[in-house]
This record gives structure tokens, C-alpha cells and sequence, in this order.
């Protein structure tokens, strides 16, 4: 019995020995192939980063000789292992595509490398070139940059300029929310089918979390005050939600409960719906004939606002790399390339000028080609982006930085529960008082934590 | 016959004898002690990891902040309001699921186990639905049945409404509208196939001369089917509603696909949340404390699962 006893801890411990053993073999394999001449990366699989993975190795790695793994995964998953990957210092990978949310979170928890130093040694680099709030939404609170942008963002409205002409409607280039209700509930059904404008409703702190954010801020509202104090079910916040559900249930897209960015791009490119409201990057989408039926009909108008100046959001995909990295000068080389202008000239030449990750440099508006290329909406995106400011974007100061968002690591579950129940509300499952109500609280519970 | 034999009992055996009986056990089991110590590493290690997990607040977002909670998880979990109500769901969404599968199941068992032309290729048509990835299922459901514009229900209605002269039929937001029941159903698709095997292998061992006996007797076919068939399949039918229940508990890619838990958090199941729990809050100690809470739970239902197995194959044993 007690040999028994004894072989059954023995086996015990000799698995657990052996799990360990795995773990020091993998973490401590990693980077020992040296030399610096393969880097990991990790990426989100939107089409600009699919163009990236097929250049690299005819210019970038002929040139350098680094060669480059890319891994792409969709979005959310992609989230999920970066993440976990550099939360657990697990160091799998040497770029990684991180976006303005995680930036600050991510510095002040100190797994990323600082990025200026490269930057500044680069001069062919020209970080000046770069515009300022993409600068400051990749930046630490030391000022320096902790991931280089691939492409930016931010939000505009979209709409079908035949059914506006049809109805006699002019769009003004700086509308205001109640002129879009109204013109809403104008082209409400102007062709069979057809909904007055489409909107997320899809519960998720990037997807209905995004837009909805925007127009709180702009109707005065915010999710917290300076000192911390959680004002979910504020008046302001709750006019802002109160009319956006009113105008998705009233006149939006047929399931709008169950409708983000992709759903949206649909209903507008099928001509299901009049406007739209949402990324500047989608314009490149809507204005391709291959899959929409409205591409060359499109107008544009800055995002709606009430009392800001502005209230587009502002977004951007960057390249980031994490302290665990071994191979950190080629894989700074690969992404002040990657963040180039050469690589946007690139990109041009050979897929085509609309192709080009844009939304992070002055000068690609100033190419001739990508102005044509571009035509009617590269300006209203460039002065989007410019008008943007994360750092104070409504009419209160703030917290943190984030337009659309709150960077603090609570805000991914607080924005998606929260956002669950206002898609209820949108579905008629619920009301837009209990959900606040309801969000207030999560929101309290959150708050709390920085409150000193 | 082995009384003879048996060397006489004394108050104190002899050590040697005994000690090279155990030697020699342990010799001829050596070469499976990698096996065993496989076992142990990929079925066993990785539930104690979690239970340790669950007694730790571990955020993975926020470094430098892991530390020892006791039970504190296990309260939160018995507490929090978005659990229990993902507990209700849980419940709701396997119950319908299950019973519904098992009565169409059971309908369609029946039928099968006539004879006909075509029967193969019927049975191998009906089982298509439990061979599609979940995923996949979840993804033709959401967007080629349920979608207001293009899915097929509402092409349906409208051409139906068309038929009778009206321009368009209503637009109905399935999902939005019906959350539960427009996963149940797509669930009910999957499962109903898995309960109809059963159940035909239960109606296929039915001995031919009982249900001879009872027609002699001029037995109804109704009263042959209740007080025969179906004490018969009593056994069939359990593990059909044990096994379903152990993987219709689990459902994660109906709910995150179609409804993505919502409206609001009508269809959030146990999984789903602790998903959310995992990958948007972060918080390794709760998802781990939630995660044990279902295990422990599954563990009860597959207790009797296994129960209804043995005594399925005592009966066979027995007859």
C-alpha cells in the first residue's frame, strides 16, 4: 500500500516537473534562433494588412534580408491573443498590430518598447509628417510614441446622393443630429426597401460602444467626469442615448439590433439604406464597384454634432512591439517601413492609390494621385482625423485619452455589457432609462477604483 | 476449489513473499507509467490549475495585482446578477433544446423504423445536421434564414403574402424578436438527428415477436406504441436526455454567433459569459471560479449519464 502510495506521488510530481520544464523550454527557446533575421508578427486581417503580408517579401526582406511571419487573425481574436500574449510576457511575437485604445493601457503596464528613438535616427522616416492626434493617441504619458500607426481613422456621414437629389434634399457638409433625424424620416423608404439611415446596433464596446460614444459626447454627455465620477444615466448622456435609439428603432436598418460596421456597409452598398453613419474607411469600400451599387453616387458630410465642434472619432492601427522582444532593431526596421512613405508609394504602384493605408500622414494628401484616387472623401477623412481630440473631445475634461472609448483595461467588459443592454433597447426588449440605470451601476463599480 | 491450495493463514505471514508479489506487479506495470503520467497531465492537471485559479483575484491586465481570495470568486459567482441570470438561461435554452429534439427525434425514429424505398438515403439526409460544424450551423442560420432582408423566412412570408396580392410581407426581425427560441430552434436542427439515432437503435432492438404477440392480440398500434415501445425506449430515451444535456450545456457557438448573447443578456448562457468574463474583463479568477461551478455541475448530470448507461447494458445483459 505504501509503495503505492508513493509511485502515485512520484508520477505526480514528475508530471508536474516535466510541465515545468516545458514552460522554461518554451519561453526560454524563444529569440535563441538569433541573428535577428526572422521576426513574428501578429496582425489584424483587414485588407491593408493582407496587402502588407504579400509585399513584404519581394522589397522588404530583398532589401534587408529580415524575413517576416505574419500571423493575421480577425479581430476580436486577434485581440484575444495579443493580449494574453503580451499580458503574459509569453513573447511570442515581435510586432504586433495594437490599436489607440490599448496604447496607453498597455505603456503604463510597461510591456511595451518606446518607439521614438527609431523614429527620431530614421530621417527618411519624417516623423513631423505624422498628424498630431494619431501622435498623441499612440502616445505614453512620457510624451514618446509606444506603437507607429499603419493606417487611421475617423467617423463621417455617408449618403446616397441620387435619392437625395431625388427628394431635393441638400446635406449640409456640417450637419447637425436633429437635421438627420429629419432628413431620416424623409427618405424613409424613398426606394423599396430602403431605410432612412443605418446605424450600429450591435451590442460590443467597438461596434455600437464606438458610434453611440461619439454622439453622447457631442449631446454633452460623458461616461466619467475628471475626478472619476461615473455619469452613465447623466441627462446628457441619456438625451444622447434616447435619441439615437429613437432614430435607429424610427427610421434604421431592418435588425438593427444585430447590425455593426459590416452589416451597415452592407445595407448601404445594397441601397437598403440612405445614409450611414460610421468610419472613414469604409469610404474606400463604398466607392468600389466591384461589390456596391452605389460606388460614384456617394456623398459625404463631417459626423454629425450638437454642441461640439466636431465629433468624429478617432481610430488607428499601429504597429507595436513588446518589451519581451529579442529582435528589436529588425523588427523597428520592418516597422518604420511598414509606417513609411516609400511603403504607401508602394502600395500605390502596384495594387492601386485607393489601396493605400491612409489617415496618418499629411503628405499622402498631398500626392496628386491619392487626391484622385481618393476624390471626394479624402479631405473630409484628413480633416477629420485633424479636428479630433482625444484628449478632450467633448465638452468636459476628461479622465483619460479616447474619443469613442475610455482607455482604462475595465472598459472592454464595462462598454460591451453596457452596450448589451442598449441594443436591448434598440430591439424593444427594453428601456433606454433601465439600461442606463443598469449601466450606471456597472459604471459606479468601475469608478470606484480610481476614485482617491 | 482453491481452499486446497491456499497456503495456511498464520498470525504473521512472511514479509518476503509478499514484498516480491508487489515487485513484481509494479515491474510489469512500469512500462505503462508514461501512459498514466499522460493521463494525469492532460485530464487532471490542467482542472487542478483552474481550481487554483479561482481562489486568486488575477486580472491579467492589471500586473503586479495577483493575490490569494480564498472563495471570494465562488461568492462573487453565487452572486452576481449576470451569472444567475446566465445560470436561467443556461437552464432554459438545454431543456427546450433537449426535450424538443428528443419528441422530433423520437417522431422521426419512428418513421425510419418503417420500411420504404429510399431509407437509406433518408436516414443519411436527416443526420446531415448533426455532421455540420456548429459554427457553420450558426452561420447559415443567422444570415441565410433569420436575416430580416435576405434570410429565407421572411422571403418565404413575403411570397406568400405576394401570393395573396399584398405588395410586401411584414418585415419580422427574428432574432431581435425571438433571441431564445431563434437559438433553440437552429439548436433543435443539430440535435434533433443525434436523438433520432438513439432512438432508432433503441426501436431496431425491439424483439420482433412482443410487438407480433401484441398485434395477435389485436393490440391498437397506439396502445402497442404506449404500453410496449415505449417502456421499452424509457432507457433509450434517458441517455438520449443525459448526453444531449451534457453537450447542449455547453453551447457557446450558437449564442455567439447568431445573438452574441443579447438583446441585453436574454440569451447570455454560462459559457458565453464566462468567455466574457475571460476575454473582455479579463479576470482569470472569476472565469476560473465560474468554470468549476459548471464542472461540478456537469459532474452531477454525468453521474446519472453513466448510471443510465450501466443499467442500459445490465438489461442487455440480463435478457
Amino acid at each position: 500500500m505504501r509503495t503505492r502510495r508513493t509511485l502515485h506521488l512520484l508520477a505526480t510530481s514528475a508530471a508536474a516537473g516535466s510541465l515545468l520544464v516545458g514552460c522554461s523550454g518554451a519561453g526560454g527557446s524563444s529569440g535563441s534562433d538569433g541573428g535577428g533575421k526572422t521576426i513574428n508578427v501578429l496582425m489584424v486581417g483587414n485588407p491593408q494588412m493582407e496587402d502588407i503580408a504579400k509585399l513584404t517579401e519581394s522589397t522588404f526582406t530583398k532589401d534587408t534580408g529580415i524575413k517576416v511571419k505574419f500571423t493575421i487573425l480577425p479581430e476580436n481574436e486577434l485581440r484575444d491573443k495579443v493580449t494574453q500574449d503580451v499580458a503574459t510576457q509569453a513573447g511570442q511575437y515581435d510586432v504586433a498590430t495594437i490599436g489607440a485604445y490599448e496604447v496607453p493601457i498597455w505603456e503604463k503596464n510597461g510591456w511595451l518598447h518606446e518607439l521614438s528613438s527609431y523614429a527620431d535616427q530614421d530621417t527618411a522616416f519624417d516623423k513631423g509628417d505624422l498628424l498630431k492626434p494619431i501622435v498623441t493617441s499612440l502616445s505614453g504619458s512620457d510624451g514618446k510614441l509606444y506603437a507607429l500607426p499603419f493606417y487611421g481613422e475617423s467617423s463621417m456621414l455617408m449618403y446616397n446622393k441620387d435619392v437625395m437629389a431625388a427628394k431635393g434634399i441638400t446635406v449640409p457638409e456640417h450637419p447637425t443630429w436633429p437635421q438627420i433625424a429629419d432628413i431620416a424620416a424623409k427618405v424613409d423608404g424613398a426606394e423599396p426597401g430602403m431605410r432612412g439611415i443605418c446605424l450600429r446596433g450591435l451590442a460590443g464596446w467597438g461596434e455600437l460602444g464606438a458610434t453611440l460614444t461619439t454622439v453622447v459626447n457631442t449631446y454633452g454627455g460623458t461616461w466619467f467626469t475628471k475626478d472619476w465620477k461615473a455619469e452613465v444615466d447623466s441627462p446628457a448622456f441619456k438625451k444622447a442615448t434616447n435619441f439615437y435609439v429613437d432614430l435607429v428603432r424610427e427610421h434604421g436598418q431592418a435588425g438593427a439590433a444585430q447590425s455593426g460596421f459590416t452589416e451597415c456597409l452592407n445595407a448601404m452598398s445594397q441601397k437598403k439604406a440612405a445614409m450611414w453613419y460610421d468610419a472613414t474607411s469604409a469610404a474606400g469600400s463604398l466607392e468600389d464597384a466591384k461589390t456596391s451599387k452605389i460606388a460614384g453616387h456617394v456623398g459625404y458630410a463631417y459626423a454629425p454634432t450638437v454642441e461640439t465642434k466636431s465629433s468624429g472619432w478617432l481610430w488607428s492601427w499601429a504597429w507595436a512591439m513588446p518589451k519581451t522582444t529579442k529582435k528589436a532593431d529588425a523588427a523597428s526596421k520592418f516597422m518604420l517601413w511598414a509606417s513609411g512613405k516609400e511603403y504607401e508609394k508602394l502600395v500605390g504602384e502596384k495594387l492601386g492609390w485607393s489601396r493605400v493605408p491612409a489617415g496618418k500622414r499629411a503628405s499622402t494628401y498631398a500626392l496628386p494621385e491619392y487626391s484622385k484616387a481618393a476624390g471626394s472623401f479624402g479631405d473630409i477623412t484628413l480633416k477629420s482625423i485633424e479636428a479630433a481630440d482625444p484628449a478632450n473631445p467633448g465638452v468636459q475634461p476628461r479622465p483619460t485619452v479616447g474619443v469613442q472609448y475610455v482607455a482604462i483595461p475595465e472598459f472592454q467588459d464595462l462598454g460591451t455589457k453596457v452596450t448589451q443592454e442598449i441594443s436591448a433597447a434598440i430591439a424593444g426588449k427594453t428601456t433606454v432609462d433601465k439600461a442606463l440605470k443598469d449601466g450606471q451601476k456597472l459604471a459606479e463599480d468601475v469608478a470606484e477604483t480610481y476614485q482617491k | 476449489m482453491t481452499t486446497l491450495t491456499h497456503p495456511p493463514r498464520t498470525a504473521s505471514p512472511p514479509a518476503r513473499p509478499r514484498r516480491t508479489a508487489g515487485d513484481g506487479k509494479w515491474r510489469r506495470r512500469i512500462p505503462l507509467l508514461p501512459a498514466l503520467v499522460f493521463t494525469v497531465v492532460v485530464t487532471q492537471l490542467p482542472f487542478v490549475a483552474t481550481l487554483v485559479i479561482s481562489t486568486f483575484e488575477w486580472n491579467i491586465l492589471k500586473p503586479g495585482n495577483r493575490h490569494f481570495v480564498g472563495l471570494a470568486n465562488f461568492k462573487f459567482v453565487f452572486t452576481d446578477e449576470r451569472l444567475r441570470t446566465a445560470v436561467l438561461n443556461t437552464v432554459v435554452l438545454t431543456a427546450s433544446v433537449v426535450l424538443i429534439s428528443v419528441l422530433l427525434g423520437l417522431g422521426l425514429a419512428m418513421l425510419l423504423d418503417r420500411r420504404f424505398a429510399g431509407r437509406g438515403l433518408a436516414r443519411t439526409l436527416l443526420i446531415a445536421p448533426f455532421l455540420v460544424m456548429p459554427v457553420a450551423a450558426a452561420l447559415l442560420w443567422k444570415h441565410a434564414i433569420y436575416n430580416p432582408d435576405y434570410g429565407l423566412l421572411n422571403g418565404t412570408l413575403n411570397a406568400v403574402y405576394r401570393l395573396f396580392g399584398a405588395d410586401n410581407g411584414p418585415t419580422v426581425d427574428w432574432i431581435s424578436s425571438y433571441p431564445m427560441p431563434a437559438v433553440v430552434v437552429s439548436l433543435v436542427w443539430q440535435w434533433t438527428p443525434f436523438m433520432m439515432l438513439i432512438l432508432l437503435a433503441g426501436l431496431q432492438a425491439q424483439p420482433g415477436d412482443v410487438l407480433e404477440a401484441a398485434r395477435v392480440d389485436g393490440a391498437s398500434a397506439m396502445a402497442t406504441f404506449r404500453h410496449i415501445t415505449l417502456p421499452h425506449l424509457r432507457q433509450y430515451i434517458e441517455l438520449g436526455i443525459l448526453l444531449g444535456t451534457i453537450y447542449v450545456v455547453q453551447t457557446f457557438d450558437a449564442v455567439y454567433t447568431i445573438t452574441q448573447g443579447g438583446p441585453g443578456s436574454q440569451t447570455t448562457n454560462l459559457p458565453y459569459e464566462i468567455y466574457l468574463t475571460m476575454f473582455r474583463k479579463y479576470e482569470y479568477g472569476q472565469a476560473a471560479a465560474a468554470g468549476v461551478v459548471v464542472v461540478l455541475g456537469s459532474i452531477v448530470i454525468a453521474t446519472f449519464a453513466l448510471r443510465t448507461i450501466a443499467s442500459l447494458f445490465r438489461e442487455e445483459v440480463s435478457r
